[in-house]
């Protein structure tokens, strides 16, 4: 593995996603599809490998970026080696029987649902009947306290305000003003690190990276349950499936990656604020960059591990590193990599946990524009922006925080990129000579500027996605593209995922395959919350946005099962008795 | 020659009770833990996890599971050390039977508390916290009652022979065990045993051929390769061919 005559190390690729905050609504549309395609079975009821925080805000679970308490991630010893925070495989072995650091239900929420069926089932009485909530932990009457997003939009900040991990790190600054000035969405899925610390905590060696595209995934098969993972990821994005005892995560959707669509949360996001793309890096780089000594250089090291996918060099080294020629040109054409590296607007979540996350973000400018516009100044001015930028040093130490481990200078560079486009942009969307100078403020030219514009607010679904397919020489061998009849595994269709040991056992029903009867049983099923003797899924992994999922609505009036099969089925096929 | 000759005497001398408990039953025991545990390996990858409890609650599994663990693990070499090792090889290493005895019932002892302490804690955590008893199946109730009844005999089995003035498992119980695995058992070194021995080796045999059938499975995965595999696993996709096994007959060649 010396490294060629180029001097670039092994070449892998990257499926990697840029989510873009300033258009972040905080509507949770893609938290909820990526339930419905993912999570929306017994055992992961309180898991949502999707999730939108409000920030400032504790996110969740509760305080999960507080690594004093959690130990996520990984941290350098005294002589600057790298180490897991939560200790080395010894201490992790010894920990097996009862892991120290493991966030308990109420570090989540106790899910419930509601007892809808003493609404239509109450005996007639002087007052209307409630449906109760209930929990699905233990089935008894609850009363809800906590959920995945209870501090949604700031709600109770007067009560959990304070709690806000970030905050603290600000510290003595005036909290309260901060949080009437300031509020950003942040929606945050597994960041398929580059260095994952949950793979490197798992006892089984279960969860791995894929080495063609880098998604970091759970081998249901080979998790024992020891709940290492769970530890090991400083963004709490491995999650106990309390059932079935084993740990699932966000997989990137690869099914429907592995074809070329992109990742469900993408697909429904009414924002449009995310882009998936390949980047080119150097795997034996990897390492150096996570020893980086200084937590603020952590930003420039990650991006001195990707490659530029338009390098002859580069190009030479990932043919021979057996990248196919379709993969090098997406790579080329990625948004992610123009975001990340050419534009330099994107930043990463947190790098100072050491994993190299790949789910970058671009910070929001709109709390600065509405601080401007508030003081009842010009807020599409570059002058009036980067005076702003400059002044409002709260949330951009707050942005620092959460995207360069504290160091103001990346952020306030990119703030002023946002800014300078606004004000260029302005220029030329109202008719004026656009002033070139701006540009030149930031250190762009006029065309590049016109390109970021392009490609923030105007590129088209093709532009956000580029996702290379999985290669159709290798089709027979994509883990859940069924080349052979979709139904013929183990247990068939709708067998409701019981082995001889109830519903823990068995095989894992492959997930691309529609489980009709699931579907059914779950459609026709009239118990409060997911009928225990009965599978139930609603699958929108194979939905393209188009048409109606099957499942996700009730059959339309009409009583009979005939008045569906006229309606799209998203490609699925309907298994013949 | 010998061997049709050998069963009418084994049978004659022991008596057909002990011939099934000694010998019968031992290599059943054995033959389903074997068999059973290549069975779910290969039939139940996806069930054969700790099903770990922790996420209902942690206060009691703190002290309770490490205790129990750490308490069966030492029983386990304990038993290596008492059943496996012939008592020619200790005293030819020079431990006298008196060293033995004193090192086996302290070490026995602390051992022993521990794990039906933490047993006990872990039982009453099971049975006290809701959703913990909830996710508790008819399987793991089963399993705790010969876990727990084999721990218990063999708790009660030391004590009560230490009490009575001493017996000395490694003269019979053990040969008898090593025995199994020469193909040369021989019931009679066990029918002298002391009753709770007996009972307590019975009650092992049942553990044993329950086990591949239950979630103590995990035992046999403790993840040991931990220690020296690379901290990041890379696996390509096409390694397998897709997230199910070919039927047979269909499995690729070359």
């Amino acid at each position: 593995m010396a490294p060629g005559d180029t001097g670039i190390g092994r070449v892998m690729a990257q499926m990697a996603m840029v989510m873009n905050l300033d258009k972040c609504i905080g509507c949770h549309t893609c938290s909820v599809t990526c339930k419905q395609a993912w999570t929306n079975r017994t055992g992961v009821e309180y898991v949502w490998f999707n999730n939108v925080e409000s920030r400032p805000g504790q996110g969740y679970p509760r305080r999960y970026e507080d690594q004093d308490t959690w130990q996520g991630g990984w941290t350098l010893t005294k002589r600057g080696r790298l180490t897991l925070k939560a200790g080395g495989r010894f201490k992790k072995l010894a920990g097996i029987f009862s892991n120290p650091q493991l966030p308990t239900l109420d570090d989540y929420y106790e899910p419930w649902t509601y007892d809808y069926e003493t609404l239509t089932s109450a005996p007639l009485q002087e007052h209307t009947p409630v449906a109760r909530p209930k929990s699905l932990i233990t089935g008894k009457d609850m009363k809800i306290s906590w959920s995945a997003n209870w501090d949604d939009s700031l709600g109770g900040s007067a009560e959990h305000g304070e709690k806000d991990v970030l905050l603290s790190e600000v510290a003595d600054r005036i909290k309260f003003e901060f949080e009437q000035t300031f509020l950003f969405y942040l929606p945050r899925i597994c960041e398929h690190c580059l260095n994952p610390s949950c793979a490197a905590s798992c006892p089984s060696g279960a969860i791995y990276k894929r080495t063609e595209d880098g998604i970091v995934l759970v081998d249901q098969d080979r998790c024992r349950g020891w709940r290492m993972c769970v530890t090991g990821c400083p963004y709490k994005k491995v999650y106990f499936n309390h059932r079935t005892g084993k740990a699932e995560k966000c997989t990137f959707c690869f099914p429907r990656v592995e074809v070329g669509l992109p990742t469900v949360c993408s697909e429904t996001c009414v924002g449009r604020l995310r882009y998936i793309g390949l980047v080119l890096y150097d795997v034996d780089r990897v390492l150096d960059a996570a020893c980086t000594p200084d937590d603020t250089d952590l930003y420039e090291a990650q991006r001195r591990v990707f490659l530029d996918p338009d390098d002859p060099e580069v190009i030479a080294a990932a043919e021979r590193d057996g990248i196919p020629r379709d993969w090098i040109e997406a790579a080329q054409r990625s948004p992610v990599h123009a975001l990340i590296n050419t534009y330099k607007v994107a930043l990463p979540l947190h790098p100072e946990y050491r994993t190299l996350p790949m789910v970058w973000y671009i910070p929001p400018l709109s709390p600065v524009v509405d601080a401007v516009r508030e003081t009842g100044h010009d807020a599409e001015n570059h002058r009036n922006l980067f005076a702003a930028v400059d002044a409002l040093r709260i949330p951009v130490d707050y942005l620092a925080q959460l995207f360069t481990a504290g160091d103001p200078a990346p952020v306030d560079a990119v703030l002023r990129r946002l800014a300078a486009m606004r004000a260029y942009m302005r220029d030329i969307n109202i008719g004026r000579e656009p002033d070139a100078t701006i540009p030149e403020q930031v250190g762009m030219d006029e065309q590049r500027m016109y390109d970021m514009y392009r490609l923030l607010a105007l590129a088209k679904y093709d532009e956000r996605y580029v996702i290379p397919p999985a290669h159709a020489e290798q089709a027979h061998r994509l883990e859940e593209l069924a080349t052979e009849c979709s139904l013929d595994y183990e247990g068939g269709p709708g067998m409701g995922g019981s082995g001889p040991f109830g519903e823990t056992s068995g095989g894992a029903a492959p997930i691309a395959v529609e489980n009709y009867r699931a579907l059914r049983d779950r459609q026709s099923s009239d118990t409060p919350a997911t009928p225990s003797d009965k599978a139930t899924r609603v699958n929108l992994l194979n939905w393209d946005g188009k048409g109606t999922p099957p499942g996700l609505f009730p059959p339309s009036g009409g009583g009979t099962a005939a008045g569906d099969e006229d309606t799209d089925t998203g490609g699925e096929v309907e298994p013949k008795p | 020659m010998t061997a049709p000759t050998h069963h009418p005497t084994l049978a004659a001398t022991a008596g057909t009770g002990p011939v099934l408990l000694w010998v019968v039953l031992p290599y059943l025991s054995l033959a389903v833990f074997v068999l059973g545990h290549i069975w779910r390996y290969r039939y139940d990858k996806f069930g054969w996890t700790t099903r770990s409890s922790q996420l209902y609650e942690n206060r009691l599994l703190r002290i309770g599971s490490p205790l129990f663990h750490f308490g069966i693990l030492v029983v386990l070499i304990g038993h290596i050390g008492g059943l496996l090792v012939p008592k020619s090889w200790t005293e030819a290493a020079g431990i006298s039977e008196h060293t033995y005895h004193v090192t086996a019932v302290a070490l026995g002892t602390v051992a022993g508390v521990c794990t039906l302490g933490g047993l006990a804690i872990l039982i009453y955590r099971r049975r006290t916290v809701g959703p913990v008893f909830s996710a508790t199946t008819r399987n793991d109730k089963a399993m705790y009652v010969l876990l727990t009844a084999t721990i218990v005999l063999g708790l009660a089995a030391t004590v009560a022979a230490n009490i009575l003035g001493g017996y000395d498992y490694r003269d019979t119980i053990s040969p008898w065990f090593r025995s199994i695995f020469y193909l040369q058992p021989d019931p009679a070194l066990m029918t002298g045993a002391p009753v709770l021995f007996q009972l307590h080796a019975l009650s092992a045999l049942l553990l044993f051929a329950a086990w591949p059938f239950t979630r103590l499975v995990h035992m046999l995965t403790a993840p040991l390769g931990y220690v020296t595999r690379p901290y990041i696993v890379y696996r390509s996709r096409d390694v397998g061919l897709g997230a199910r096994a070919p039927r047979r007959g269909w499995e690729r060649v070359g």
